[in-house]
């Protein structure tokens, strides 16, 4: 018998998680390519797989806190790299190329495993992973209905999974410049959040703050974008 | 031996352009901004605002630095 309340809540606070690490996965896979991306995936799910079976409800004594801190500021580092150089490519290049095939990066290997897009799906999936699973023994637990929170959980993964695969091809149409400028803000934005977070300081508005830090990440990219475009005018006019 | 030598200093190699890349102001400017968050936090100031800040700076003189 499913406990339709523990299953309702568990789906919407999984979903959550699971959308960041969708936005993670699909970005990254773009920039970077999709082999490399999906064993990080699939290496990331094997950890989780044993993590969960291994500890069961003992998961909650992992520290979580140092785990956010971690993975935040690793992310936040090699965002704030792709940020910077999405911004430089937008400068120059504009949204040029919209629906046109994107050339790969030139540090892309051509063969064997590309670790960076590896690396950056393995550790989305398992930080958000970690946190599926805690939501789900904690929800469960406290209703002693842990199978319905389970569900719960599974089906935000198939619901959101399945609209992740769908937003590959509307991101297919996005130029690698832009692309890579997006991919930074997002990545920038949760390597925010998540560092913050791990120092165990809260955010005013709970995880509705990642929108705010998206905005904000935004914001500042089309500032520098703007000023690196005046500047950059007068020395085209000088060269004509 | 030479074997492992060159598999350590390739696996340096990767975390260091992975995590300082071409400009280590950025890697460093996040540590400093997280340790000042923290310390700030343990101080009683809410400091959640200083990190997005700090990184939003730094991508600016990163920029120039690159440019």
């Amino acid at each position: 018998m499913i406990n339709s309340s523990v299953f309702v809540v568990t789906f919407l606070a999984a979903a959550v998680e699971v959308i960041e690490m969708v936005i993670i996965v699909v970005g990254v896979g773009h920039v970077r390519g999709w082999r490399s991306t999906w064993l990080g995936v699939a290496a990331g799910l094997v950890v989780l797989a044993v993590l969960v079976l291994a500890l069961g409800t003992a998961l909650q004594a992992v520290p979580i806190g140092l785990l956010r801190l971690m993975i935040g500021s690793l992310l936040l580092v090699f965002g704030l790299q792709w940020l910077r150089k999405g911004i430089r490519r937008v400068s120059v290049n504009g949204l040029r190329g919209m629906g046109e095939r994107n050339a790969p990066d030139e540090d892309i290997p051509a063969s064997g495993v590309d670790w960076t897009a590896f690396l950056l799906s393995f550790k989305g999936v398992v930080l958000e992973g970690l946190e599926v699973a805690f939501i789900v023994i904690s929800v469960g637990l406290a209703a002693q209905a842990l199978p319905s929170a389970v569900l719960g959980a599974a089906a935000a993964f198939v619901v959101i999974g399945a609209a992740g695969l769908l937003a590959r091809g509307l991101v297919q149409r996005i130029p690698r410049s832009a692309l890579q400028l997006i991919v930074g803000t997002l990545l920038s934005s949760f390597g925010t959040f998540w560092a913050v977070e791990g120092l165990g300081i809260d955010w005013p508005g709970s995880d509705a703050a990642i929108l705010a830090l998206i905005g904000w990440y935004v914001l500042t990219a089309v500032v520098y974008v703007a000023v690196l475009r005046r500047e950059r005018r007068p020395a085209l006019q000088e060269a004509r | 031996m030479s074997r492992i030598v060159g598999w350590l200093t390739a696996f340096g190699r990767f975390w260091y352009d992975f995590i300082i890349g071409d400009d280590w102001t950025i890697a460093a400017t996040v540590a400093v901004a997280i340790l000042a968050t923290w310390a700030l936090s343990n101080a009683g100031i809410d400091a959640w605002w200083l990190l997005p800040a700090a990184a939003a700076g730094i991508v600016g003189v990163s920029l120039r630095r690159t440019g």
